[in-house]
């Protein structure tokens, strides 16, 4: 037990700031997976077979390539993609991205595929007649969606939103490979430097299964005050 | 672009790709009968028994395949007690220690998409099948294992494509699959899209024939 003590003896301080690196990135991805989601659901819908493809490509790109390949690509491709664009505009320096930003930003355009997939479900399941009584009082395209469609479609994939969040906070120990130092990376670490990799690897798993028990608690309370009225 | 990284790279890749598939066939055998044990244990009436079972898919599913892999390899290797039994010769093994990995991860997804096929079939057909005549064992074989296995079939193939997308994991404990060898050339030649793109493809590929087997398979049992 003293090897989680909190200050210079133990690893413990070490890894409650892994657990909200942990957090942190993943809530991260999760919103940049939404602002993926917000916009290839609409070409996913669209009446144009040529968005529709570009939608299509990217999810079943994303949804069959595995995770650690795509977070390699970010992680050796995105500096030098950034490098390369920056030496357009006449700078030459190195530039290094932060590693917080390759891994929330992997990790999002991954859960950004899942939750497109969510929300085109979610869309496609609101009854027509809410469209057609919309149209009816005269509300615009932009009010309709906003107003009308947007609360219903979120209401609607609350379940399988929570799936993709167990998924994505799950992705995000494959970021350890490229150092940003959340509970994975720290478990590496204490597990090299004590010689006791079982212990910190199954308390690890803990901190994980913690983790999804607590956001899992939150998601159905979330899912019986959205349900109210239903 | 470098189309002759593209060129060079790409019968490594192959090869590469058979440790996926043999990682990924294997574990989805052993993963499959120990899916196939809990799923049972948590239809049976005994509490205790299913608790444990509950216990074992709550776990597995929830925390990462990394995590999983790494208490395996990294960590069973320290306790003395394995590292003396007859164990220790399978264990020791990267190989092995990604199968059980994976097997036992697939293994608790397959449990759960299995008991929900199991509870899924209607009451009347195994009365039925009682008010006939037919005995216990013989439902269990003959009705509720293809009916159960009919419903499972567009689950469990999504679990056979997660899979496949797991085994990439087995680069992390030394072993050269598609992707560690696919790390290995990027690491090398820092050329991550060319290299992306073929091993993606290969992952691809995969998928499509996966997919299309289930699909095929779900038409052929369809009633």
């Amino acid at each position: 037990m003293e090897l989680l003590a909190f200050g210079n003896t133990g690893w413990g301080d070490e890894l409650f700031i892994a657990t909200l690196m942990t957090v942190a990135v993943s809530i991260t991805a999760m919103v940049i997976g939404f602002i993926f989601a917000l916009i290839f659901t609409p070409l996913k819908l669209s009446k144009y077979k040529f968005l529709n493809y570009i939608a299509n490509f990217y999810t079943t790109i994303i949804r069959g390539v595995p995770e650690l390949l795509v977070i390699y690509l970010f992680f050796f491709g995105g500096s030098g993609a950034i490098m390369y664009v920056a030496s357009i505009f006449g700078y030459n320096e190195y530039i290094e991205i932060n590693a917080f930003l390759t891994g929330a930003f992997s990790i999002g355009i991954i859960s950004g595929a899942y939750s497109t997939e969510v929300f085109r479900g979610a869309l496609q399941s609101i009854d027509k007649g809410q469209f057609e009584a919309s149209n009816v009082l005269g509300f615009n395209k932009i009010i309709r969606f906003y107003k009308i469609i947007l609360p219903q479609m979120l209401r609607l994939s609350i379940p399988n939103l929570s799936n993709v969040w167990q998924i994505t906070l799950k992705d995000t120990s494959l970021i350890s490979v490229t150092g940003l130092v959340e509970i994975m990376r720290q478990s590496y670490i204490a597990a090299g430097s004590t010689r006791d990799p079982l212990f910190f690897y199954t308390f690890a798993a803990i901190l994980y299964l913690l983790l999804t028990f607590l956001s899992m608690k939150f998601i159905n309370r979330m899912e019986v005050k959205y349900n109210r009225g239903f | 672009m470098d189309i002759n990284l593209i060129i060079t790279s790409f019968p490594k890749l192959i090869i590469a790709s058979f440790t996926t598939i043999k990682l990924l066939s294997v574990s989805l055998l052993i993963g499959l009968f120990i899916g196939l044990v809990f799923a049972l244990l948590r239809i049976n009436n005994n509490i205790i028994l299913g608790k444990i079972a509950y216990g074992y898919s709550y776990v597995f599913r929830g925390t990462p395949l990394l995590v999983q892999i790494f208490i395996i390899y990294y960590g069973f290797g320290q306790v003395e007690l394995i590292r003396e039994s007859i164990f220790w010769s399978v264990l020791k093994e990267p190989y092995w220690c990604a199968v059980i990995a994976f097997a036992l991860n697939t293994g608790a997804y397959t449990s759960e998409i299995l008991r929900s096929a199991f509870q899924t079939i209607k009451p009347g057909l195994i009365e039925a099948g009682k008010s006939l005549g037919v005995n216990s064992k013989i439902i269990f074989y003959k009705i509720q294992i293809p009916i159960a296995i009919r419903q499972s079939l567009p689950a469990y193939g999504n679990e056979i494509i997660l899979m496949l997308k797991g085994t990439s994991l087995a680069s992390t404990v030394t072993l050269m699959d598609l992707t560690g060898v696919a790390k290995y050339i990027i690491s090398t030649t820092f050329k991550p899209i060319e290299v992306f793109i073929i091993a993606g493809s290969i992952y691809l590929f995969f998928t499509f024939i996966i997919h299309n087997i289930i699909k095929v398979l779900e038409k052929k049992y369809s009633f």
